[in-house]
C-alpha cells in the first residue's frame, strides 16, 4: 500500500469518527430530555399529562419510520442553514442528529423505566421534587442501562454516518462506495469495511466496559 | 397521654380508584386516630386496602373524601411544597427496602439530607451516627447488592430517621424476612419508638408482628376498619369475624427458624405474597431456565383464595444456571434472598 492510500483511510477514519462523535454528542444532548420527558409524562410516571406525552410520541415516531438516506435528502435545506455547507463530513452532522436524537429518545426513555417504581416512591416519600427525582434518582439509576444503550446508538450512528459517502459527505462509507461500487475496487472496499468494523468493536467493548465497571448492582 | 396528642389524623377518609373498568373502592370512611409516641398496627388481609391506607398518610395517595391531619393541619389544605415538607417529618419504609442500587450505604442514608439542602459535612456526620445505631458503621462503603435483606432493610431504616421524622411508616416491612431477621428488624423499630420517640406505623398481614410490638391496632377489612383498639383488648376479645380469623384462626407459621443440610450449593428463599402466587412460579421457572432446582423447604398457607408463604429452594452447582435462576426471579419482580 502507497502513501497516498494511507494517508486516504487516516483522513476518512477520521472524518467517520469527526461525524459520530459530533453527532453523538449533540444528539444525546437531545434525546436525554426527550427520553426524560417521555418518562416523567407518561401515565405511570411522576407528572403524567397525556397531551404531551402522544405528541411526542407520534413526533418521534415521525423522524424514526424515515428512512435515513431520505432524511439525509429531505433536511438539506436544513443542513444548509445551519452548518452553510451541504458537502462534507460537517454536512452529515445534522441529518444524523435529526435521525439519531428521537431514536436516543426512546432508548432513553426504556433504560429509565427500568428505574423500579418503589425506588421512585421512596424518593417521593422523603419529600423529593420531580427535579431531583429526575437528576438524583431516575438517572443515576439508571446509569448502566443508559451507558449500554450508548454503545448501541453510537455504533448505530457510525453505521448510518457510512452512507454520507452517497451525498458527497466523505468517510470511510465514501471509499466503500466511490472504490468498491463505482470502481469495482473490491481490496479497497474491504479494507474501508475492515477499518468499519474495528471502530465498532472499540466504541460497543469501551462503553460495554464503562457499564460494566460502573454498575454497583453486581457482587464482585 | 391525653387525647389532643394524635400526631395523624383521619377523618372520614375514603380513597376511590377510577379504572377503565369502572371505580373501585379501595377505602371507605377511615377514622382512626394515632397517638404520638405510639406503636400503632394496621392489619389486614393482602387486597383490604392497608398500603393505600398508609400512603394517604404522606400523600402518596391523595384520599377522595375526608381528610388525613398531621400535626393537627389537614393536608389538603397544604401547597404542594408545604406536603413535601410534612413528608420529610415522615420517614417510610418498604417491602422491597427500594434503596438505591447505586450508592453506597452512606450516601443513601444522605439522600433525604440532600434533597433537604444540608451540608455534606453534617449529612455524612449524621448518616454515620444512624448507620451505627443499626449496627452497620463497618459497612458504609457497601453497595445495597452487597447485603441480605435484613441490612437492607436495616440501611431503610436509618434513611427514613435521616431526617428526624416525628412518624416512622413501615408497609410490610418485615414481609419479605426470614423469621430470625423479622425479630431483629422489629427489636430495633421498638427501640427507636422508645428510645427516639417516633410514632411508628406498622401495616402487616402477619398477626406475629402486631403481637411483637404494637400498642394499638387497626384491621382493615373489605376497605373499612373493622375494630380498632389497645392490642390486648382486640386480641382478648376480637368482635368481627376477621378479627377472630386474623388473632385465633390461622396462628402463625413462621416461627422457628429452620437450617437446611449441609449442601455447599446456594439456597434461595422465595416469598410468595399473594400476586405470584396466580402463577405456578417454580414450574414457569424451572421451564424457562432449562434448570431442575431442589425444593427444601415450603411453606404455604392459603388466606382468602391467595397463598401466601414461602419457598427455600437449593440452586444447582453452576454459577451461570444458578445465576439463570436468580435472574429470572429478578425479571419477574418475585422476592427472594439468599439463605445460609
Amino acid at each position: 500500500m502507497d502513501a497516498s492510500s494511507i494517508s486516504m483511510y487516516l483522513k476518512e477514519s477520521w472524518a467517520t469518527i469527526y461525524m459520530t462523535l459530533i453527532s453523538s454528542a449533540v444528539s444525546y444532548l437531545i434525546g436525554i430530555p426527550l427520553g426524560v420527558i417521555l418518562v416523567v409524562t407518561d401515565k405511570d410516571g411522576i407528572a403524567p399529562c397525556k397531551p404531551v406525552h402522544t405528541v411526542l410520541g407520534i413526533f418521534i415516531n415521525i423522524f424514526r419510520s424515515i428512512p435515513f438516506l431520505i432524511l439525509l435528502v429531505m433536511v438539506l435545506p436544513i443542513t444548509k442553514f445551519i452548518v452553510h455547507t451541504t458537502l462534507g463530513p460537517t454536512a452529515i452532522i445534522p441529518p444524523l442528529i435529526f435521525a439519531s436524537a428521537p431514536y436516543i429518545g426512546r432508548m432513553v426513555e426504556s433504560s429509565l423505566k427500568e428505574v423500579s417504581a418503589g425506588v421512585i416512591e421512596a424518593a417521593k416519600s422523603m419529600g423529593a421534587t420531580n427535579w431531583q427525582i429526575i437528576y438524583k434518582v431516575l438517572l443515576p439509576e439508571a446509569r448502566p442501562s443508559l451507558l449500554v444503550g450508548a454503545a448501541i446508538c453510537i455504533t448505530t450512528i457510525l453505521s448510518y454516518s457510512a452512507m454520507a459517502g452517497f451525498v458527497g459527505g466523505g468517510g470511510l462509507g465514501a471509499i466503500a462506495l466511490n472504490y468498491g461500487y463505482y470502481r469495482y475496487q473490491t481490496d479497497i472496499m474491504m479494507i474501508s469495511v475492515i477499518i468499519l468494523v474495528v471502530l465498532v468493536q472499540i466504541i460497543q467493548e469501551f462503553w460495554m466496559c464503562l457499564a460494566r465497571a460502573t454498575d454497583k448492582r453486581s457482587r464482585n | 397521654m391525653t387525647q389532643e396528642n394524635n400526631i395523624v389524623r383521619m377523618v372520614h377518609m375514603g380513597k376511590t380508584f377510577h379504572t377503565d373498568s369502572g371505580d373501585v373502592k379501595a377505602l371507605d370512611d377511615i377514622n382512626l386516630d394515632i397517638k404520638e409516641g405510639s406503636i400503632q398496627g394496621i392489619i389486614g388481609l393482602s387486597g383490604a386496602g392497608k398500603s393505600t391506607l398508609v400512603r394517604c398518610i404522606n400523600y402518596l395517595e391523595i384520599p377522595t373524601n375526608g381528610q388525613v391531619l398531621f400535626e393537627g393541619r389537614s393536608l389538603g389544605d397544604m401547597t404542594a411544597a408545604e406536603v413535601r415538607e410534612a413528608r420529610k417529618k415522615m420517614g417510610m419504609i418498604f417491602q422491597q427496602f427500594n434503596l438505591l442500587d447505586q450508592r453506597n450505604l452512606l450516601k443513601n442514608v444522605t439522600f433525604p439530607l440532600e434533597i433537604s439542602g444540608v451540608d455534606k459535612k453534617t449529612a455524612n456526620a449524621r448518616a454515620l451516627e444512624l448507620l451505627k445505631l443499626v449496627g452497620l458503621e463497618d459497612r458504609v462503603k457497601n453497595y445495597p447488592s452487597q447485603l441480605s435483606g435484613g441490612q437492607k432493610q436495616r440501611v431503610a431504616i436509618a434513611r427514613a430517621l435521616a431526617t428526624n421524622p416525628k412518624v416512622l411508616l413501615c408497609d410490610e416491612a418485615t414481609s419479605a424476612l426470614d423469621p430470625k431477621t423479622t425479630g431483629q428488624i422489629l427489636e430495633l423499630l421498638k427501640k427507636i419508638n422508645r428510645e427516639m420517640g417516633v410514632t411508628v406505623i406498622v401495616i402487616t398481614h402477619q398477626m406475629s408482628v402486631i403481637e411483637a410490638i404494637c400498642d394499638s391496632v387497626a384491621i382493615i377489612d373489605h376497605s373499612h376498619i373493622a375494630e380498632s383498639g389497645p392490642v390486648s383488648e382486640i386480641f382478648a376479645n376480637p368482635k368481627t369475624e376477621i378479627g377472630r380469623k386474623l388473632i385465633l384462626g390461622d396462628g402463625n407459621a413462621d416461627s422457628t427458624p429452620i437450617s437446611f443440610g449441609d449442601s455447599k450449593n446456594r439456597k434461595i428463599r422465595i416469598v410468595f405474597d399473594g400476586l405470584s402466587a396466580y402463577k405456578p412460579v417454580i414450574s414457569e421457572m424451572t421451564l424457562a431456565c432449562g434448570v431442575p432446582v431442589n425444593i427444601l423447604f415450603a411453606n404455604t398457607r392459603e388466606v382468602e383464595g391467595k397463598a401466601v408463604g414461602q419457598m427455600v429452594i437449593e440452586l444447582p452447582e453452576e454459577r451461570s444456571e444458578a445465576d439463570k435462576i436468580t435472574d429470572y426471579l429478578t425479571e419477574n419482580t418475585i422476592t427472594f434472598e439468599e439463605v445460609q
